[in-house]
């Protein structure tokens, strides 16, 4: 008994986000996520103080740690200084660590954000930038949206010289100097590490769910754009 | 309990800033960025740097928990390197992911010296870089805030309504990351932010007030990046829609760029979805970044603002506001160039009454 609560405390953000939690709820009030999904942050929180070995690895396993939206609206309001957003950013971290994120629809998710934001990171150093936020992908953008991607040049023209090409500015193209200093401190710290994780795990379980290609393209659209459904049920 | 934000008040540098750029703001709002950098070097004066090199500070990421804390506090090191090489100590981010990102490193490190250690480590070892933390944080609102008055006093226009002559009504979103997970960052704090409710009352309009003024705008990071997730987030920014409409408000002003990106784009989702519209006469509730509104204060034209990148018309708040505006560079280039224009939708359409 305690293994994972043990894995968990050796991550910071447990250190500074739990102390006793008293189970008043405040959080799950305050909480948009629990307006949205069956979700309650005080319950986390409780089963994680627990220690319980298996109560918090059938949490590293389920769709319930995915719902947070890490707005952080817990973290001011808790009485006692807890932050129940860290202690769900150490959970989701864990259970990359330990591959038990793909046994849950929420938790394979993950492939699509590392294929999506993580790689416009190692590609450009931006989260994102305007040719890569396709409106195919974001209807909600609108048509002025759609616009400005299929002429992203000519309308980034009026605000700056740059845009894609060296030199400062909005949207420039970042040096190759700088990104190789990006790339290494992704290799140093683990952030690469922690990317292969997520690919190899998706791959594994793709291919344990019928997918024979694996986490191809197919894989990742799938997890990218389906809900079940199962997840606002009150 | 009017004063309460007083009890909350941070320090922030009058001048020489180190400026970082923001993935989602120079992504939908490149006239804002723009514009600061032009208000603050041009109308006020200050010394502002960017360095080229500094790339995104991966919060996106870090929120979406593909990148881990070590690597982040890294990425976050190797900014304050290219601060450090510049000569300047003053660090201002244009984003309020990035701002809480800051803040969390600092914090972090402050309470774990050994994870300060870690990043002079990381950072030497992958680049050869050493670093000194900023003496001043500031967003890139605090900065517009702090300077206020100033504005003030080279203000074009007032936010009124030239017909009426009564103060405009805005309602102001500061972000969750601003102050929430550092309430002493923030003026005002998390429960009586006041950064731009100031620069409302300071340039003439009035704040509104609103029981769901403190939540969420929705984006919730993954909730928003994963298609499958995005019923999460219009649904939060529905339920601060629902709860400001009956207020009237003129505009919103959003302190976070992202804020300010879902809150005009989840207005046109909903109006062509189940054709509901927050403001009058099937229009939207324009929504401003703090920059367009000091822009629009300054007398900067709007479409230098690139207030045409906006999906809910802001025409209605111009004429209010007595914005002299041509509509039919709206959609152009530069130079005058023809590039097209959206296609039409109801709430990104606006004609206006002529009595």
């Amino acid at each position: 008994m305690g293994k994972y609560f043990d894995m968990l405390q050796e991550d910071v953000r447990v250190k500074e986000g739990l102390a006793a939690c008293m189970n008043c709820g405040i959080c799950t009030g305050v909480c948009p996520a629990a307006a949205y999904y069956d979700y309650d942050p005080r319950q986390i929180v409780n089963t994680v103080q627990t220690k319980d070995d298996a109560a918090i690895e059938k949490l590293l396993r389920s769709d319930t740690i995915w719902y947070c939206g890490e707005c952080m609206s817990c973290r001011p309001r808790c009485p006692r200084g807890n932050t129940p957003g860290y202690i769900i950013q150490a959970l989701r971290s864990l259970s990359q660590r330990l591959g038990f994120f793909v046994d849950s629809e929420k938790g394979r998710q993950q492939l699509a954000l590392k294929r999506t934001i993580g790689q416009n990171i190692m590609r450009t150093g931006y989260c994102i930038r305007p040719d890569l936020v396709d409106p195919d992908l974001h209807p909600e953008q609108g048509p002025v949206w759609r616009w400005i991607h299929d002429n992203d040049k000519d309308v980034f023209e009026r605000f700056g010289q740059n845009y894609c090409k060296p030199g400062v500015g909005a949207c420039r193209k970042i040096d190759d100097r700088s990104m190789e200093e990006i790339h290494r401190i992704f290799e140093v710290t683990g952030g690469t590490k922690f990317f292969e994780n997520i690919e190899e795990c998706s791959d594994k379980k793709a291919h344990e769910m019928g997918y024979a290609q694996g986490a191809d393209d197919t894989y990742f659209m799938d997890v990218l754009t389906v809900n079940s459904g199962t997840h606002s049920e009150k | 309990m009017k004063i309460a934000w007083k009890e909350y008040q941070k320090d922030i540098a009058d001048d020489n800033y180190f400026y970082a750029r923001s993935c989602i703001r120079q992504n939908f709002f490149p006239g804002s960025e723009a514009a600061f950098l032009n208000i603050l070097r041009q109308d006020l004066g200050r010394d502002v740097y960017e360095d080229p090199r500094h790339t995104s500070c991966t919060g996106i990421g870090y929120h979406s928990d593909i990148v881990p804390l070590e690597t982040i506090m890294t990425v976050v090191a190797r900014q304050f390197s290219l601060m450090t090489e510049a000569g300047y100590e003053n660090f201002v981010p244009s984003c309020i992911t990035s701002f809480g990102i800051y803040s969390e490193a600092l914090e972090l490190w402050h309470d774990f010296p050994e994870l300060e250690e870690k990043a002079h480590e990381y950072l030497y070892k992958a680049t050869g870089r050493e670093f000194k933390k900023p003496k001043n944080l500031a967003h890139t609102s605090d900065v517009i805030y702090h300077h206020r008055e100033e504005i003030a006093a080279k203000a074009k226009r007032k936010l009124v309504n030239v017909e009426t002559g009564r103060p405009l009504r805005g309602v102001e979103h500061i972000g969750c990351h601003y102050a929430k997970i550092f309430p002493k960052a923030g003026v005002g704090g998390s429960e009586f932010p006041y950064v731009l409710a100031g620069m409302i009352e300071a340039w003439g309009g009035e704040v509104v007030d609103y029981p769901e003024r403190r939540h969420c705008c929705g984006f919730g990071f993954r909730n928003y990046l994963v298609m499958a997730n995005r019923g999460y987030s219009i649904a939060n920014s529905k339920q601060k829609f629902e709860s400001m409409a009956p207020y009237k408000p003129d505009f919103i002003v959003a302190n976070c760029p992202g804020c300010a990106m879902f809150l005009d784009k989840w207005q046109y989702a909903i109006s062509e979805m189940e054709g509901t519209f927050y403001g009058p006469d099937r229009q939207g509730i324009p929504v401003l970044t703090y920059e367009e509104l000091a822009g629009l204060v300054l007398g900067y034209d709007p479409w230098d603002l690139g207030m045409q990148m906006h999906q809910v018309a802001v025409e209605p708040l111009l004429d209010k506001l007595g914005v002299e505006y041509d509509p039919s560079a709206k959609y152009l280039g530069k130079d005058g160039k023809f590039i097209g224009k959206p296609e039409e939708c109801a709430i990104g359409s606006y004609t206006k009454n002529i009595l």
